[in-house]
């Protein structure tokens, strides 16, 4: 049983990496990948809210939008999947404002050091992309959790390695019209060129 | 009648989305590797964005500031329910193939952009155009992706044999890495490169 959630978490972290097999969140890893301090920042929040709303969203999906979920109440003929986008989207709004007000709350210290990028997870296409293939693989309460966690950790590798990378790269000399955003274009190519060798891997 | 020519065209090469604008990648990349689904995807994010443009320039005034983005989103998911549900109906495997895409319209960055840019500002009218011009300037770059990934990946456009394979006794070797992930990234940042060398203009200063 611990060895499917571990492969599981393996899966999402490097085989079906988020932003590089899936190209999901893709606007904020090219525009806050200028620098390894920033993206360290943004990698954090995107794994902890990524952490809270797959399975928050899991919890509402089995139990209240799916064909015949409302038989608890009495509906067994309701099907209200078609509500899944707006409820899922309203979800990931209101946790990231819970998260952003206890965090403020509690520990000022990460709230600081995450300022700006809180609020921006919302338009964050990896977290609504984790949701919904939740939602098409099927997976189970626990499997959700572990998923969340492991794509959110995904996507931070990700950013931070693509920082990493950019901040060398103004030592080299690159052609005027590919300067900027077109070379980093080819080099997040590069990283899937590389990410790819762990597609092979069976687990 | 030249403003509007203007809100229409200049998105497409000016100030595209894509490339100028850094918006709405996440689907450019990912629905590209055929010409079918890149079709599908342009169109769906066009009609999302004309509309929540116009209905979001209609409300304008009457949306307080302290929740604007709440307001933009419903509208916005709802209008994408709509074409997701459409294309559900009508074309069932390409949804299929779209698989979470569609859904993502939703956190798709140029209709927040556009929406917090552009309709909060202007009259629904040449919102509605302005919509209509960036979703021309998205499609563009898709359809350009698209046709290149297909052809050279598989040697088809639109499903339709157009270099005949070697493993069918023809000539063409498909280049496979076409069809795989990362292809995209580095065309479109070769199709960057083009562009501005065509337009200098848009060269960022480091």
């Amino acid at each position: 049983m611990f060895e499917h959630y571990l492969s599981l978490f393996i899966k999402s972290i490097f085989i079906e990496n988020m932003a590089l097999a899936f190209f999901l969140g893709m606007c904020t890893f090219l525009a806050v990948s200028k620098r390894v301090e920033t993206a360290t920042g943004l990698g954090i929040a995107v794994v902890v809210v990524q952490a809270i709303t797959v399975p928050v969203n899991n919890l509402i999906y089995n139990h209240v939008l799916r064909e015949g979920a409302l038989a608890w109440a009495g509906l067994p003929d309701v099907n209200l999947t078609f509500l899944g986008l707006i409820t899922y989207i309203g979800v990931i709004a209101a946790m990231v404002q819970i998260l952003e007000m206890t965090l403020d709350k509690y520990v000022p210290a990460l709230y600081n050091s995450l300022g700006i990028f809180l609020p921006l997870i919302t338009v964050n296409c990896a977290i609504l992309g984790g949701s919904l293939f939740m939602v098409e693989r099927n997976y189970t309460f626990a499997e959700s959790a572990v998923f969340g966690l492991g794509s959110g950790a995904g996507f931070a590798l990700a950013i931070i390695g693509l920082a990493g990378i950019r901040e060398k790269m103004k030592y080299s000399n690159v052609p005027a019209g590919l300067r900027g955003l077109g070379i980093t274009f080819i080099t997040a190519g590069l990283m899937a060129i590389a990410f790819m060798a762990f597609s092979g891997i069976q687990l | 009648m030249n403003k509007f020519k203007k809100l229409l065209l200049d998105p497409i090469f000016n100030n595209n989305p894509i490339t100028a604008q850094i918006l709405g990648i996440c689907s450019a990349l990912a629905v590209t590797s055929k010409l079918e689904t890149s079709i599908v995807m342009s169109l769906a994010v066009t009609f999302v964005l004309a509309f929540s443009s116009f209905s979001i320039s209609l409300i304008r005034e009457h949306i307080p500031s302290s929740i604007r983005i709440l307001i933009e989103m419903t509208i916005i998911a709802s209008l994408v329910i709509i074409a997701d549900q459409v294309i559900k109906a009508f074309a069932y495997d390409v949804s299929k193939q779209l698989s979470v895409y569609v859904g993502l319209i939703i956190t798709n960055c140029i209709l927040m952009g556009r929406a917090e840019a552009f309709a909060l500002k202007e009259p629904p009218v040449k919102s509605f155009m302005d919509g209509i011009g960036n979703g021309l300037g998205y499609s563009f770059v898709l359809l350009v992706v698209g046709f290149t990934r297909e052809l050279i990946g598989s040697g088809k456009v639109l499903g339709f044999t157009v270099l005949s394979p070697a493993t069918e006794g023809g000539w063409y070797v498909p280049n496979g890495l076409f069809l795989l992930a990362p292809s995209a990234f580095i065309l479109i940042g070769l199709l960057i490169w083009a562009i501005r060398t065509w337009k200098p203009e848009q060269v960022e200063e480091e």
